[in-house]
């Protein structure tokens, strides 16, 4: 299948964000279309994952707004975010350490999920029903990112590039229209970054998702994405197509330093 | 037969879901059931099913419910003693300002309500977590004795807080001799713990253990911590609060404020956390553990003070009863501090590769 980039599906209007008297984000405006890999990139402290927060309502801007799908959001909560078809990934793992693979991929089925307390206690009608079909629907995510081996192992045992790819898996398993994913090749060698890079390229080509990604990465960032941001100090100094972005002299000075 | 699930194949999810995936585990359950249900009213005598058998039960749903919050939800309790107090109440109440209303009924309004109240002592827990909220929920317990003490009406305006029932009976069924009262509390039990399982398996199960073990996470995917740490007060609370009237009713027939007193709520607590938290089956064990081991104890020590020729005083007995006690709990939570359930499954996953381990 080709993918084709849409329309714009997100868009951000001068968001700013501060905590006290520090300011983590300045009046940063920026879209990403339907169906693209959209990159965010920028040195230590750039400001890269309050975007990701801003963006799924774990942070709340002082300024600025969110339009999704053409809806207004000024006050974006993670509730809000997951229901509008929002899912993310963790830059340290956020898995929940006591539960098995099985049971971290079906948390994300969560929102799906219309039977109540009771006939869930009787484990009876829709509850049974829908305890299967999601299980059917996780499975085929399991199949997708090739953790059949692990599938009843508690994450807390599994090794880290793992950890990473059931972190992947549970966003994925909310069949999410745009997928937010934090430096989810941080800590990876180059075997594992390859795996990590072909199932984002797949979710992508595959499901059609959007995709929003940071990573410190050059060489996967300028490889996989379709348009990349680049912030520092919490402005935004670049934006546009891989190439473009490396030829910017903003840019080339805030990684490389510049010569007063 | 050996402990093996060599071809057991599972060839649909619903046969990988059920609640005992290894054949072994049910044929073991409902030996276990039948046992429970058949073999031991026939075989046991007055003195265990009152000393031990009927708190075992009791003690064990009130830590079921206990886990549900503390070890599925991950939110410290502290007042479990004052939700089986609300339970104990709240069903002596419907049970003599209603007239005619059938057992059963009386004990799960006693529930239920435990549950409104539990409910609302749990909205702290939205503002504070770990220690703190420990200290919120013990307000429950110095709340519930002031009311059971200081306002008569609760407890139909006897002086001293005492009340009693009596005539226990289900549809014809005298709940009057050990027995019966055994029996009683044992179905409770086995359908209560059934509840347990399925939810602790479904959905609501997940949001829990999703909130106890990363709850920034578990808000990103949907999950609204305010659902799902009231549903766990609430579920938890209702296991509590018929636990609690079970409690009254059947174990004590007449009871004060002082039988849930804080004591009992730090002995559920102990109970999950020597059992194991986060499993159903280690609330089981923890409520087996701290009903047994003391009367155990009290039965031993004689013995071996005897066989030893050591001259133990009564008194001196109690005494060391408290010390051994003391002394294996601060053993098991160093050398498992995951609980008996801990054990108990890695007893079960070397035993499915014995004798050959490699």
């Amino acid at each position: 299948m080709s993918r084709q980039i849409g329309e714009v599906i997100l868009d951000l209007k001068q968001v700013s964000l501060s905590f006290g008297g520090v300011k983590a984000l300045t009046d940063i405006s920026f879209d990403v279309r339907e169906h693209e890999i959209r990159a965010i990139i920028g040195p230590n402290g750039a400001g890269k994952s309050s975007m990701l927060n801003v963006i799924n309502g774990v942070y709340r801007p002082q300024l600025g707004e969110i339009i999704l799908r053409g809806q207004h959001f000024s006050k974006m909560n993670p509730y809000k975010a997951a229901k509008a078809g929002i899912s993310r990934t963790f830059q340290n793992i956020a898995l929940f350490k006591g539960m098995n693979v099985i049971d971290n991929l079906m948390t994300g089925r969560n929102l799906k999920i219309r039977s109540n307390l009771i006939q869930q206690a009787f484990w009876w009608g829709a509850a049974r029903r829908e305890e299967l079909a999601h299980r059917a629907k996780v499975e085929e995510v399991i199949d997708f990112l090739e953790i059949q081996h692990i599938r009843k192992t508690p994450v807390g045992r599994l090794p880290y590039g793992l950890q990473k790819r059931v972190d992947l898996g549970r966003a994925l398993a909310m069949e999410p229209s745009i997928l937010l994913l934090d430096e989810p090749m941080a800590g990876m060698n180059v075997e594992e970054k390859q795996d990590m890079c072909r199932f984002i390229l797949d979710v992508n080509d595959q499901f059609g998702t959007t995709i929003v990604l940071i990573e410190h990465d050059m060489a996967v960032v300028m490889d996989i994405s379709d348009r990349v941001v680049v912030l520092d100090y919490g402005k935004k100094i670049g934006d546009g197509e891989p190439d473009a972005v490396r030829a910017n002299p903003d840019v080339i000075s805030a990684y490389l330093g510049a010569s007063h | 037969m050996l402990y093996r699930e060599n071809g057991q194949f599972k060839t649909s999810y619903a046969a990988d879901q059920q609640i005992f995936p290894i054949a072994q585990d049910r044929w073991a359950i409902i030996g276990i059931l039948v046992f429970a249900f058949v073999a031991v009213p026939l075989l046991v005598d007055e003195y265990l099913f009152r000393a031990i058998l009927i708190p075992f039960l009791i003690l064990s749903l009130a830590a079921l419910g206990v886990n549900i919050l503390v070890g599925y939800c991950g939110q410290i309790t502290l007042g479990a003693g004052a939700f089986m107090a609300i339970g104990a109440y709240a069903a002596y109440n419907f049970h003599i300002r209603i007239e005619g209303m059938p057992l059963l009924v009386s004990l799960l309004l006693g529930g239920f309500t435990t549950a409104v109240v539990g409910i609302f002592f749990g909205i702290p827990s939205l503002r504070v977590r770990g220690l703190y909220l420990a200290v919120a929920t013990l307000a429950a317990q110095f709340f519930t004795d002031w009311v059971f003490l200081r306002i008569p009406w609760f407890t139909d305006n006897s002086s001293s807080g005492s009340v009693s029932v009596s005539n226990l009976h289900v549809m014809g069924w005298q709940i009057n001799n050990p027995v019966s009262k055994y029996l009683f509390c044992l179905g409770f039990l086995t359908i209560f713990a059934l509840l347990a399982k399925n939810m602790t398996r479904s959905a609501i199960g997940r949001q829990w253990m999703a909130i106890r073990d990363m709850d920034v996470a578990a808000e990103v995917i949907g999950i609204r911590p305010l659902f799902a740490k009231l549903s766990a007060f609430a579920v938890s609370s209702f296991f509590i609060g018929t636990a609690g009237a079970l409690w009254g009713f059947v174990h004590l027939a007449s009871w004060e404020p002082a039988a849930f007193s804080v004591d009992r709520s730090f002995q559920l607590l102990f109970m999950v956390i020597i059992g194991g938290l986060g499993s159903i089956m280690g609330s089981f064990f923890g409520a087996a553990f701290i009903v047994i081991l003391p009367i155990a104890l009290n039965q031993i020590l004689p013995v071996v003070g005897d066989l030893t020729g050591i001259e133990i005083s009564t008194a001196g007995i109690s005494h060391a009863e408290l010390i051994i006690f003391g002394g294996l709990i601060v053993f098991f939570l160093i050398k498992e501090p995951h609980g008996i359930a801990r054990l108990w499954s890695t007893g079960k996953e070397k035993l499915r590769l014995w004798p050959f381990p490699h």
